[in-house]
Order: structure tokens, then sequence, then C-alpha cells
């Protein structure tokens, strides 16, 4: 499944976990931990912005790296969960 | 060992419920007078708040129907006031426009409806009431609030052939999960073993049905198909361990590490009436008694499939039923000296029954003793 505009599924949302001092995605009977990076994406998943936007923008934050697969891939392992979604699906 | 951070927390709002269904999960003795004296809605959200302070992330509205409890939007305020993330698990008996409306303003976060089968007249028939075109109303008024719907339907051999038309019924509901949960045989469900438990073929289609939804819809449906405990040579981690992630509270109040808790004699339960939350997660003897592995007898104790920290030894209620001894091995497991017990219920369900009159239920109801319909 391309995700050409990602945003987060219904009823998903990020949060911040004051008593383990974490960012946690929480969705349906479930929540995941997430790392820095996976938080950098997922704030910039509103369903506007293209793959390729999210992309630059975070290689801007992170000095030029190139991002794109890394930021494709973790869409891709968080949408096989149905977590993620296309905007325009 | 010292407590995890809870992640759930389970309310059981009100053992009241429309449905007598006879796999129930509830204890069997829901019409005892301790049950009675339901919990106030204030306390109820003085425990979410104190749920939220421990780390709880997720909120279980359940019961019984916790729609019965005429304080639920105010329940659910307090929920989305305290962060957390709340399912309403509902036989949608009843489920109003304005009341669900109003939930949904509440910023209730996800709904979760059960049906009893896909055919209208067998899901009657299993729940014990007319309920199935309301069932499907209140799907779609769900899905029209825009809310995360998950389908819920606990398989048994009356059910679990027709796999195949749950899931297209789900898919049809718009939901986006669907739990296929084999009965366990706990509360209810154990007076009603012989007539429910299906045969290792049937779990095997129904497996395989599965398998091809899976390929077939990807993450349009998250199909969760959970195995029987009696067809598997290792147990679960009942719970995910005993008072490891989550925190069950009854009806009356009383706070127990799971649904079956209370049928193990010995330890004090304790109420959140008279003591909060956090004291009762870390001090009470009820969730300390089997917290981590330190209470392990053999063969659990030195396991050769290193399974301690996976299983947590399996399920404390199902090993006092079929060993009376919570503390024993459960027997599922094929290493326990009990497992012929186990073994013995599987060959049993092999065996042909009549074909009519079917084994009749023993229909959940508060009356006590439960009578046989």
């Amino acid at each position: 499944m391309a995700l050409e505009r990602p945003q987060l599924a219904t009823g998903v949302r990020l949060k911040h976990d004051r008593v383990r001092d974490q960012q946690v995605l929480l969705f349906p009977e479930g929540a995941l931990v997430l790392n820095e990076t996976a938080v950098a994406v997922l704030e910039l998943c509103d369903g506007d912005r293209t793959l390729d936007e999210i992309a630059a923008l975070l290689s801007e934050r992170y000095e030029g790296a190139d991002v794109r697969d890394d930021v494709a891939e973790l869409l891709a392992g968080i949408g096989e969960r149905g977590l993620v979604v296309d905007a325009g699906a | 060992m010292p407590a995890p951070d809870p992640l759930l927390l389970i309310a059981e709002l009100t053992y009241r419920c429309p449905l007598h269904c006879p796999y129930c999960s509830n204890p069997t003795d829901i019409g005892a007078d301790r049950y009675r004296d339901e919990l106030p809605a204030a306390d109820w959200q003085r425990v979410f708040r104190e749920a939220a302070d421990l780390g709880v992330l997720q909120l279980a509205l359940t019961g019984g129907e916790p729609m019965a409890r005429k304080e639920i939007v105010e329940l659910v305020s307090t929920s989305t006031e305290a962060g957390l993330y709340s399912t309403l698990v509902t036989s949608a008996l009843p489920f109003p426009r304005r009341r669900v409306e109003a939930l949904h303003a509440a910023g209730l976060d996800h709904v979760q409806i059960s049906f009893q089968h896909s055919d209208p007249a067998l899901s009657d028939e299993i729940g014990g009431t007319i309920a199935f075109e309301r069932k499907v109303k209140a799907a779609r008024l769900a899905r029209e609030l825009d809310f995360p719907l998950t389908v819920n339907v606990v398989l048994h051999r009356g059910n679990i052939d027709a796999v195949e038309s749950i899931i297209e019924m789900a898919v049809d509901l718009g939901a986006r999960r669907l739990e296929l949960a084999n009965t366990q045989y706990h509360g209810w469900a154990t007076l009603n073993r012989e007539a429910l438990m299906p045969t290792r073929a049937q779990l095997e289609r129904g497996e395989e049905a599965v398998g091809r939804a899976r390929e077939r819809l990807g993450p349009r449906l998250e199909i969760l198909w959970v195995l029987p405990d009696y067809y598997e040579d290792v147990p679960k981690p009942c719970m995910g361990g005993w008072a490891r992630d989550a925190i069950l509270v009854q009806p009356n109040g009383d706070a127990l590490p799971c649904q079956g808790a209370a049928s193990i004699p010995g330890f004090a339960i304790d109420n959140v009436r008279d003591r909060p939350l956090r004291e009762i997660w870390l001090e009470s003897e009820m969730f300390n008694a089997f917290r981590g592995t330190g209470w392990m007898g053999e063969p659990c104790r030195s396991c050769p499939l290193g399974r301690q920290e996976e299983d947590f030894g399996g399920c404390r209620c199902q090993a006092l039923a079929l060993t009376g001894d919570a503390a024993a091995t459960d027997p599922v497991c094929h290493l326990s000296p009990h497992h012929d017990v186990v073994v013995a219920a599987r060959r049993e369900a092999e065996e042909p029954q009549p074909a009519a009159p079917p084994r009749p239920f023993v229909y959940r109801a508060l009356e006590t003793p439960p009578a046989r319909v």
C-alpha cells in the first residue's frame, strides 16, 4: 500500500506519557512507545504533506542526510498495522 | 520483584446486562449481594485519575453492559481529561443516538461491539436476547460518527464454522478490527464447556479462513485470532502476566489482577473505596501473590523451555479450577503433571454429539443459582 499523503488513522493519536516520560502512539486497545525519529516523522503526517515533503523537512533538520528510505520504511511498518493511512485513499 | 507500571484499567461498571451469553467471563455469582452495591460515579472518576497517575494508558469501560450506567458520559469525560484512551465495550443494547453523540463529544476514543454470530437468528439465540438488528444499527451509528470500530465475536462450537461470513459482516459494518476470541473456560463458560468446545478440525478450518482473509484484506481489517488454551501445549501469558499490565475493578470496587481472581481463596481483596489505586497496585496481597516468577514451583521453576518470563506460568484461575491449586503450573502446559485433564477435554470434544436436541446452555443470569434453559 503506497502512502502518498500519510496521516494517522482514525482513533490513533500521539501522546506524551508523563509517567514514563516518553512519546507513545495510542490506538484501539494498544500502545507503542516511540523513539525520537518515529515521533518526528509522525508529527509531520498531517494528510497534506507528501512522503517526499516529510523526508525533505526531516533532512533539513538532520543536516542534509538522505532519510527518505528510512521514513518510507517506518511508515510502511506502521501502515501495515493500519495505524497510518493515505489521506487520498 | 518491583511492580511495573500498569497499562490498562478494566472498569467493570456493572454486571447488569441485557444479554445472557453462556460464555460470559463475569463471575458465575454476579447475582450475589456483594455486587449489588455499585461503585458511585465519583469513585470511578477518582479511580480513573489515579490510574492515569499510575501510568495506565488504556481504559476499557465494560461490564456487564457499561451503557446501563446512567453516568457513562460523565465517566468518559473524566477519562478524557485524565488523558486515557477509552474503549466502550458494549453489547449495543442500549445505544441511543443522542447518548452516543454525547459520548463522542466527551472524547470516547473507540467502540467495541459484540456480536454472537453473523446469522441474526443464531446470534440472538446464543445471546439469549433479540439483539442482532440493533447491533447492526449501532455499528452503523458508530461509523457514522467516525468512531474506530471493533467487532468482537467469541467463538465456540456453535459459530466457529461461520468465521468466513463473520469476517464479511465485519467488513460490511466498516470495522477496523475483528476480535475472534475462542472461548476460554472461565466464568460461565466452565458451566458450558461441553456445549462450547469446538473440535480440532473446526479450529483448523477457522484458522485457515482467517489466514485467507488476512491475505485478501491486508491492513483494512485487523483480525485477531485467539486460540483456546485447551488446544495449546504451552500456556499463554494470561493478562500479560499476573499484575504486570492490567488492573481490573469490579462493579463494587473490588480491585483484582484479572476477571477470575476473586475465585482464588486465601488472599485479601482490596476495594478502591478503602485504598488508593497506587497502594493496591503496589501492596495488595492479591496483586503480589503471583507477580513475577518468584512464586513458581516446579515444573515452572526450572522450565526447560525458558518460558518463565514469556508465559508467567499461564493462568492462575485455570490452574486452580483444574488442579485445585492456584500456584500450580497451568495444566495447558504439556509439562504439567495435570496436563491429562486438558487432553481428556479435547478428546471429549471429538466425540460425536447427538444431532438434536443440542446440548442446552446455562445462560448467564443475575439470579442464582444459574438455571439451565
